[in-house]
């Protein structure tokens, strides 16, 4: 059926297209009808491969359907249904373009059977969202759009060579296991690390996504890290290094978090804290954790951008997003916040929330392989999300000290937006068997046993309580309207200072070479001239009428030599 | 704010009684450690209030650390935008942008 070989991004690039030239209800009812009519055709599309055809002499496969791209098609539909909901109110045409092109770029990607065209999506995924972030229109999100284009376009391109490479090792580029063996295999790592915010190359996510505008961010939460997870998922499953790169990015962000002012900014140290537990999965390649790492992403597109809904709808009704400004707010919010408390509930992973569903099966996935520090480490990050992403966020905006905003709930399709998202995370949380029925493996794991349902009840009230406890005594940091340096300023800082110091020198050591061969130069033409100055010298200014004479009767002696010849 | 209405946690009883449920669920939860059997996969999970004691732990060392980095990684909300002060003040003279970015122009 001709049906099958439409791929998934295409309903999206239409709808865009739609979008540019349409206005008001009528764009909306299109945007709006993108994601379902998209997602009610990949409901009906078989696995397989459904479209495919020879380029030069490689064989492409722009849209391969199986289990594992599946799971990313949906949850993709779904975020993006909720996105345009949460951004219907926005009259801005370059952010609803950017944004549904934004969005078949990420399904373009998950469904790219070959290399090539996984990198053609990877590259349109970076240059339609950096709009998400210029569409803020201020000078600090100019800058950190333009930091985020370069990072995320040097990823596409180390991707486009790693590619070269794994078609000359292997003479194939289609994209299956790949692992980390020669130089293809590490330069395909390291593309799919940078979008998957590894450590060290992560602070493009904390400093971009705080800087996009309202919507914007909620449509960047969904993508771009998760085709990164499924890109290791499809790429690097049972990779050891994963399971250490993923243990330290879920620590690591979570003290940046506690210290973090701006709400939007320790969402997006969280969102890096839950890709960790996904590349953990990702590393330890069973069954189960695979399945852990991938559920554990379309729940977290899910929560995550409730989270960050809750924040924007802050942002857009207050205007303001630091802690240190905030609070109180629940008394004229009460419906933002109860919303954002089923986000943080779910991000937490507390029992009936949908975090709890596929967190437990990568931890569990963990202690069964014998990676016990991990798992320890895990547990720690645990504790550490529900305490800055579970309590912080929702107690610095809404409760704390009353800071005397009165904003009203958001509008009510951005309400009606975190609803449809809150509704999932609980119906997730309360009924997984849908979820599990989609994944790749068959694990006939029961998240809901007493010992696992105990453990992390425990785990997380004791977490509560150690925030009332540091709270009580005074102890819990206080906002503070900062800036916390992070790996970012060694690009944004000593970089560029090391190079100005760097040019600086350069620039005085040229002038003093300079100077010197000047000097010299002039000393011997000095020399020279005071050398040959004298009369009827080489230089010399003056010539006497003797020596005149004598070279006018050397030519007339040279022309009476010539005549005689001739 | 005299005349304002009372809200739910304007009233320091309730935030009490929040802090007593939190209590007693704490020292529940502890207590079932004792009665419910668990199937555990490590050692350590057998340790009576290994779960309650290494939540309460990690969360406070968390919280000192992050607390200790501040001392080294904090800089002024600037810090960055140092270099292009003037633009920004240039900019947003030019067409005051509201906080949220501008979102709607009807």
């Amino acid at each position: 059926m001709w049906m099958l070989e439409i791929p998934p991004f295409l309903p999206f690039f239409i709808g865009a297209l739609i979008a540019a030239v349409t206005r008001g209800t009528l764009r909306n009812v299109i945007m709006l009808a993108t994601p379902i009519v998209g997602a009610l055709h990949l409901w009906m599309v078989p696995e397989g491969i459904h479209l495919q055809f020879a380029f030069l002499e490689y064989q492409l496969t722009p849209y391969r359907v199986d289990k594992l791209s599946l799971m990313f098609g949906y949850v993709f539909h779904i975020a993006a249904f909720i996105a345009i909901i949460y951004s219907l109110h926005v009259r801005d045409t370059l952010q609803q373009v950017a944004a549904m092109m934004y969005a078949g770029s990420g399904l373009g990607a998950v469904f790219a059977g070959d290399l090539l065209t996984l990198f053609v999506f990877w590259e349109l995924l970076a240059f339609t969202s950096v709009f998400l972030i210029w569409a803020r229109r201020t000078q600090r999100s100019y800058t950190a759009g333009m930091r985020y284009l370069i990072i995320q376009v040097s990823s596409g391109v180390i991707l486009l060579i790693g590619a070269l490479f794994y078609a000359a090792e292997t003479g194939t580029l289609e994209f299956g296991f790949i692992g980390l063996e020669g130089v293809a295999g590490w330069l395909i790592f390291i593309a799919f690390g940078i979008k998957c915010a590894f450590p060290m190359a992560h602070n493009w996510l904390t400093d971009a996504y705080p800087e996009a505008t309202v919507t914007g961010t909620v449509f960047l939460s969904a993508f771009t890290t998760k085709v990164a997870v499924y890109a290791l998922a499809r790429g690097y499953p049972g990779t050891e290094l994963l399971v250490y790169i993923g243990a330290a990015m879920t620590c690591f962000p979570i003290f940046f978090a506690v210290i973090e002012n701006d709400l939007r900014r320790v969402l997006a140290y969280s969102l890096i804290n839950q890709v960790g537990f996904m590349v953990v999965g990702v590393g330890i390649g069973t069954a189960l954790a695979i399945n852990g790492a991938v559920s554990h992403a379309f729940n977290d597109v899910i929560f995550k951008g409730l989270l960050f809904m809750s924040m924007g709808a802050v942002l857009h009704m207050t205007g303001r997003i630091n802690g240190s400004d905030l609070g109180g707010l629940y008394k004229t919010m009460p419906k933002t916040t109860v919303l954002c408390i089923v986000g943080a509930a779910s991000i937490s992973a507390f029992p009936l929330f949908s975090g709890f569903v596929s967190k437990s099966m990568v931890m569990s996935a963990a202690l069964e392989n014998g990676y016990d520090w991990i798992w320890l480490m895990l547990l720690f990050a645990s504790a550490g999300v529900f305490h800055h992403a579970g309590i912080k966020i929702p107690y610095f905006a809404f409760f704390a000290h009353d800071s005397g905003i009165r904003a009203s709930d958001p509008p009510n399709n951005m309400l009606l937006a975190m609803l449809i998202a809150a509704v999932l995370c609980i119906a997730i949380g309360v009924y997984p068997a849908a979820l599990y029925s989609l994944l790749p493996y068959e694990t006939g794991y029961n998240p809901y046993d007493a010992t696992h349902v105990l453990a992390q009840t425990q785990l997380l009230f004791f977490s509560a309580l150690a925030f009332v406890w540091l709270n009580l005594k005074g102890l819990y940091p206080p906002e503070l309207r900062s800036t916390n340096l992070d790996f970012d300023w060694v690009y944004r800082r000593a970089f560029p200072v090391a190079l100005q110091n760097m040019f600086s020198v350069i620039w005085k050591v040229d002038s003093a070479i300079r100077q010197a061969f000047l000097s010299k130069l002039n000393q011997s033409l000095a020399f020279l001239s005071q050398r040959y100055k004298g009369p009827s010298h080489l230089l010399s200014r003056t010539y006497p009428a003797g020596s005149m004479v004598m070279w006018v009767a050397v030519i007339l002696a040279t022309y009476l030599m010539l005549s005689f010849i001739h | 704010m005299d005349n304002e209405k009372k809200y739910l946690f304007d009233n320091p009883k309730n935030i009490k009684r929040i802090l007593h449920l939190l209590y007693v669920s704490c020292v529940l939860l502890f207590l079932l450690d004792f009665v419910i059997h668990r199937h555990v996969l490590h050692s350590w999970e057998n340790l009576w209030g290994f779960y309650p004691v290494y939540g309460f732990a990690g969360c406070v060392v968390l919280v000192l650390i992050a607390k200790w980095m501040r001392t080294f990684l904090m800089r002024g909300e600037d810090y960055y935008d140092k270099s292009d002060v003037d633009n920004e003040k240039h900019e947003t003279n030019k067409n005051s942008i509201e906080p949220g970015g501008r979102d709607v122009d009807a």
